[in-house]
């Protein structure tokens, strides 16, 4: 019945400083998580970006090109993506290794070494985002998002939603392997409903109305909404916030540290 | 309370009055003395019948208290009534094997796990309800810990000297376990002892008041297992209480300056490691073929028998000291003969199984007296 102490913890600042230093290290000498989730991104946006009927408005998609289609979809696939491969594997293997045991015998408690993923995962989504941004504005002369404001309220209420769901994954997987199979039943229908494969608008209604309920169909629109100057509309908004409650709730339930 | 500790107890029942003798008077001697100076709880059972080691009775200069801690996993009680103290600046070892309740007690002394009841203090702070100060005062190794397989060494020491505020000398703890060169090697590149011996350093890398070591030196070579026993001299002498779980007889003899012996989650002795290792080690077998019958009260009646056992027409003398010597003099002295007579000495697990058989015995005796 080790939990995380309720107590104010005495440990010195530095100490998460540290945490996450560590953390960091150790998402740079296991890259899969970046070649995945930032490489794989890039590299589907320059393709899309060359190929010239990519680049043709059409009207089957409200007027946009199959490529500014693709840039929020690429983007939320990054986050997805980080957010699986970094968050709920690494986890349950501390759990496995006593990692979190033994952090919860210091005056450090063990839910910090979680911020400490959480903090490196959203930085490496950020500047995944913004290559991402960047690259579409400077190479393919997409224009500028219109709305920041609401575009970071989009992304920072996907990174939750997503964060919520590898914790809640965490959670329930008994084993790091278990995780990893739970992460890809659960990231590659993710993927699909987001157009990945195939923009969404040109699936089926049926196919679309799920596809919004998902957390990935719901982070593209905000993403793509944003993008374009229009204040997201609220669904999307509240099915990301849906899942960012629900999943941390179940995390937080069922999450054991040994 | 006297009721579940009957499995065990029961095969060795014909040598229950000699062993009652032996261990009675040795846990007497140290009892008493333990009990004025440290209010110490060798068994609680026999306690309450003694009226010995009331719970809450704190000791000053206390670093750890136990009181009738107990705490059952499900059906199974992994630690049923145990108390124990501690005073500052000892090396208290739990001796016992696998499965005996020695993580179990550990754990909960540290707070790691709630115990079910029974109450405990370490420097008089109760664990579930201080756990900030606990966690600062105490340095926890555990078994099986573990640690990224791609973060160096000095990553990890590093990390843990900052979760504290006033850390120990990193270089110095890990030069003298042998690991000063190894700051730039990645965990995974670790020896397994060179694993263990990093958990070790983390466990004292804040400097604790309290060190608690569960298996300190399993899988590590000789050489490896005395610098970590010099290491934790030296921590001792720099005033850190130390509690040692350990299945090694000589690491409690070498490091110890008590021993509570653990058995089926119930202290069956706590004495000195010279008085539990004496006994233990000592532990020898007589075999022979008598050619005749004789009374065996010609064997139980020496001091140096524990216990008579057959096998077949062969008899198996167990005991201490200058057992075969003992046994043939008074076997030739009844004019008995002895033939096919074979020594052995219990080698240490054996010793070790039949002292915490025979002590387990004793106590239920105890009980029912």
């Amino acid at each position: 019945m080790t939990t995380l102490t309720l107590t104010r913890p005495r440990a010195p600042r530095a100490a998460f400083a540290n945490m996450v230093l560590n953390e960091a290290r150790l998402a740079w000498r296991q890259p899969a998580g970046m070649i995945a989730g930032t490489g794989i991104a890039l590299l589907l946006l320059v393709i899309f970006g060359e190929i010239p009927v990519f680049r043709q408005p059409s009207a089957s998609l409200g007027g946009y090109s199959p490529f500014d289609i693709y840039i929020p979809i690429l983007m939320s696939f990054s986050i997805a993506m980080i957010a699986f491969t970094y968050l709920p594997g690494p986890l349950v293997s501390y759990r496995e290794l006593g990692i979190l045991r033994r952090l919860s015998t210091t005056p450090v408690p063990a839910y910090w070494v979680l911020a400490a993923q959480i903090v490196v995962q959203a930085c490496l989504m950020a500047v995944t985002l913004a290559l991402l941004i960047t690259v579409s504005i400077v190479f393919f002369g997409i224009s500028a998002p219109k709305n920041p404001a609401a575009m970071v309220l989009a992304i920072a209420l996907t990174m939750a939603a997503l964060f919520a769901i590898g914790l809640a994954i965490a959670a329930l997987a008994r084993t790091a392997g278990a995780a990893r199979g739970l992460m890809a039943a659960a990231l590659y229908p993710m993927m699909f409903f987001s157009g990945l494969y195939y923009p969404v608008q040109l699936m089926p209604a049926v196919i679309q109305d799920i596809s919004h309920y998902t957390p990935l169909g719901a982070a593209v629109p905000a993403i793509g909404h944003s993008w374009v100057g229009q204040f997201p509309p609220a669904q999307p908004l509240l099915v990301l916030a849906g899942y960012a409650l629900v999943f941390g709730y179940l995390a937080k339930r069922f999450f054991r540290w040994e | 309370m006297g009721a579940p500790h009957s499995a065990v107890g029961g095969r060795l029942d014909s040598h229950a009055p000699q062993a009652r003798a032996s261990l009675g008077g040795a846990l007497q001697l140290d009892g008493a003395a333990d009990t004025a100076t440290r209010a110490v709880t060798p068994n609680s059972t026999a306690d309450s019948a003694l009226g010995l080691g009331r719970p809450g009775q704190a000791a000053s200069g206390s670093a750890v208290e136990v009181s009738h801690l107990r705490k059952a996993y499900g059906p199974l009680v992994a630690v049923d009534d145990v108390s124990f103290s501690v005073t500052e600046g000892e090396i208290f070892g739990i001796l016992g094997p696998n499965g005996a309740g020695k993580t179990t007690t550990v754990e909960c002394a540290i707070g790691l796990r709630s115990p079910d009841s029974g109450t405990i203090r370490l420097m008089g702070i109760d664990p579930q309800a201080g756990k900030a100060q606990i966690h600062e005062i105490t340095g926890v190794q555990l078994q099986s810990g573990a640690f990224p397989a791609k973060l160096r060494v000095g990553e990890i020491l590093d990390m843990y000297q900052s979760f504290y505020c006033h850390p120990a000398d990193v270089g110095e703890l890990a030069g003298a376990l042998g690991l000063g060169g190894k700051r730039e090697s990645y965990y995974r590149s670790l020896s397994g002892g060179q694993q263990q011996r990093l958990s070790v350093v983390l466990a004292l890398i804040g400097a604790p008041r309290i060190a608690v070591l569960d298996e300190m030196t399993t899988g590590l070579d000789p050489q490896a297992r005395r610098d970590a026993w010099e290491l934790i001299e030296h921590v001792r002498d720099r005033g850190t209480t130390v509690l040692l779980v350990t299945h090694f007889m000589e690491e409690a003899e070498r490091l110890c300056d008590r021993v509570a012996l653990i058995d089926s989650g119930r202290i069956v002795a706590l004495d000195t490691p010279a008085g539990l290792a004496a006994r233990a080690m000592g532990a020898k077998t007589v075999r022979f073929l008598p050619s005749a019958p004789f009374n065996e009260s010609l064997l139980t009646g020496l001091p140096e028998v524990t216990a008579i056992e057959h096998d077949g027409h062969h008899i198996v003398v167990t005991g201490t000291g200058e057992l075969a010597t003992a046994v043939i003099v008074a076997m030739h002295a009844a004019g008995v003969e002895t033939q096919d007579l074979r020594i052995d000495a219990s080698t240490l697990e054996d010793a070790f199984v039949r002292l915490t058989g025979r002590h387990l015995h004793e106590a239920k005796e105890g009980a029912q007296s």
